[in-house]
């Protein structure tokens, strides 16, 4: 889920107070990351299926969960640890456009995905497509554009891989390990971590997050509910907690954008909230790892059955986000084990104060697991987008299914292995950077997905040329926005909106760009009667259930690129 | 029910049924994104502010809108099998069986 925390601008600190290490609640934290771990290697065995060398089978579990699993798998999937740890901190720093929006955008996410996703899941079963470019190279009778999706796709999931290490690391460094100077005792928690999880991913491929998922989604309702209860009243009352939230986000400036912090939105930011809204709902099922997810249902009716009960998820991000209001109350002081204030930290620091320091260790793995879900299901996407869309279309166009399971395992790791060198190079600020580009460049393939899934109307060389302006248009404006306390590009994701004249989500103005031009082009096209691509599926696919017969793989041809229908 | 023959059609929908789903589908979008409707601080609930609670109040509804359209849209276009050769639906297959 995309979390809009421009760099959290570390202030000076004052008299730090690191705590050292929480040795009751580091152990409860590395018993549920064992327990984890475990569940994750048994994950193969669960529903066996005869072989697990095929995409179908490592890459979407069988196509085989239900809706409880679907529910637990998306939401383990969708609300990731960043999140939990992203959107608190933003409401803390800076308030609500930052922080609240969040809400609507994950309530509004759900009638929008009802519509459309279903369809996708019925075409990409007729035709065995396991990520959204092999639907749209299949649909447009296009490689460029199927590669363009393709290309968007995996460049957009690596940061938010890279995310959920942050996510990681914010717990371990306020448990008091992870950081310090010494390499070892700084990265090693860290690495064996995603060691652990890279290996039961590559064992048992996308059944690993599902059964972990479970895990995962009961200890977050179980902290938030706790947290939501218990942590108020110790700081004086919900009332009071607004008031304190109210003083300090009316008295304070974002000092990235200069911009006053937001308690309640102002008229002058409402396009802001409402586009930051939009954009990210309208955004978040063209990842690929929301996809994965989605077509990994047993039935065509799944994903609409969930999209009336995942909304629990929101009610409780909400609960979550307010938390960054309670640690206002409760005057936490996020310090880092560098001595900086840290606002990712808030979170994990508002449970290691309030808390018992088991409950605190139950709140750190919920966290922790909560990252490593997401984690697994994006290096999955991430890989078979690679494998289907960029190795078996533009390599080695006749590998078998085996050779695709194959490569898709590595490349899961490979995959990981970068965004671990990511987080561990880099500054952080690169990843949070990159993920906000990626919400913006994710969003300029919805036209190609989803407009493909009801018309041809478009042409394909418009839907490309549409895309990418809509990426450097989108670009260009994030480097734009420059932070006023530091000089330093890509300091938010709100610009000046042309026409409008208000700020706005830079996606959603890219995004009105690509499809002006798209449907201009698309005219242009038409009229210099510029050729069709073939359309590899019937009308009939949009509507096809569970029972319904696939289409059979032809042996493919030296000139054609999709087995025909 | 029309009698030429549907191969290649999506199976037969009562489009009114269809556009009440996506009307209820749609509330929640322009309710949430008229910002300027709930941006206020009064009145308080149990101390929450108006903007906060009223927005946890749609993810209730919303929800209940979603599944409503749910109920509307599996009314609205039933499901139809396909043939065995999945390139028409079995109403037709009927009519076809003779000519294989």
């Amino acid at each position: 889920m995309t979390a809009i925390a421009p760099s959290l601008a570390p202030a000076v600190a004052p008299a730090a107070d690191t705590g050292g290490v929480n040795g009751v609640a580091l152990t409860v934290l590395i018993f549920f990351f064992v327990i984890v771990a475990g569940a994750g290697f048994w994950a193969a065995r669960w529903r066996r299926p005869e072989s697990m060398e095929s995409l179908e089978e490592w890459g979407l579990g069988g196509r085989s969960f239900g809706t409880w699993i679907t529910w637990f798998l998306l939401g383990g999937d969708l609300y990731t640890a960043y999140t939990f740890v992203a959107v608190p901190a933003a409401m803390w720093a800076f308030g609500a456009v930052n922080g609240f929006f969040a809400v609507p955008y994950t309530i509004i996410l759900y009638p929008i995905i009802f519509v459309f996703m279903s369809r996708l899941w019925s075409v990409s079963h007729r035709h065995g497509y396991v990520t959204p470019a092999d639907f749209v190279e299949g649909r447009s009778g296009s490689r460029v554009l199927s590669l363009a999706v393709a290309v968007t796709g995996f460049l957009a999931t690596m940061p938010y891989i890279a995310l959920q290490l942050v996510g990681i690391q914010a717990v371990l460094e306020v448990a008091g390990v992870g950081g310090g100077n010494n390499w070892v005792a700084k990265d090693l928690p860290l690495f064996i971590a995603f060691l652990v999880l890279a290996l039961y991913t590559y064992t048992s491929g996308l059944r690993a997050p599902a059964i972990i998922a479970f895990v995962k989604d009961i200890l977050i309702y179980l902290v938030i509910i706790v947290a939501v209860i218990y942590l108020p009243s110790k700081v004086g009352g919900w009332g009071h907690v607004f008031d304190s939230a109210k003083e300090k986000m009316t008295t304070t400036t974002n000092p990235a954008t200069g911009n006053p912090n937001v308690f309640i939105p102002g008229p002058k930011a409402y396009w802001a909230y409402g586009t930051l809204a939009l954009g990210s709902a309208l955004a978040l099922f063209m990842y690929p790892h929301s996809i994965t997810a989605t077509l990994s249902a047993k039935s065509r009716n799944t994903i609409r059955k969930n999209a009336s009960i995942l909304p629990a998820y929101s009610f409780l991000l909400g609960l979550l986000a307010l938390l960054g209001w309670v640690a206002i109350a409760a005057g936490t002081k996020p310090v880092g084990l560098d001595g900086k204030v840290n606002g990712q930290l808030v979170i994990p620091q508002l449970f290691e104060d309030m808390f018992p320091s088991w409950f605190a260790g139950v709140a750190f793995a919920a966290i922790a697991i909560g990252a490593l879900v997401p984690a697994a299901i994006m290096s999955i996407a991430a890989a078979n987008t690679f494998t289907r869309n960029i190795y078996k279309a533009w390599i080695k166009p006749d590998a078998t299914v085996q050779q695709e399971a194959k490569v898709s395992k590595l490349t899961s790791l490979v995959v990981k292995a970068f965004a671990l060198i990511f987080v561990l190079t880099l500054d952080k600020s690169n990843a949070i950077n990159f993920q906000l580009l990626g919400g913006i460049w994710i969003l300029q393939t919805f036209p190609a997905l989803v407009f493909y899934l009801y018309t041809r109307w478009f042409h394909r060389w418009a839907l490309l040329a549409g895309w990418a302006v809509g990426m450097v248009y989108g670009t260009v404006a994030a480097y734009n926005v420059t932070n006023k306390a530091t000089g330093a590009p890509f300091a938010g994701s709100v610009a000046n909106m042309p026409l409008i004249g208000q700020l706005g989500y830079i996606a959603v103005t890219a995004f009105a760009i690509n499809v002006v031009v798209a449907a201009i082009l698309t005219l242009v096209l038409r009229a210099a009667k510029a050729p069709e691509g073939k359309d590899a599926t019937i009308p009939a696919d949009y509507f096809a259930e569970a029972g319904d017969p696939r289409v059979e793989k032809l042996p493919v041809g030296p000139h054609e690129l999709t087995p025909s229908a | 029910m029309s009698t030429t023959p549907h191969r290649h059609e999506a199976p037969p929908a009562n489009k009114g049924l269809l556009a009440l789903a996506g009307v209820l589908l749609a509330i929640p979008i322009v309710a949430l994104l008229l910002v300027g409707t709930y941006a206020k601080d009064e009145p308080r609930v149990f101390g929450f502010p108006f903007f906060i609670w009223y927005q946890f109040v749609w993810v209730v509804l919303c929800s209940a809108l979603t599944y409503t359209a749910y109920r509307i849209v599996l009314k609205a276009r039933p499901h139809v099998p396909m043939s065995r050769e999945g390139d028409s639906f079995d109403d037709d297959i009927t009519r076809e069986d003779g000519l294989r």
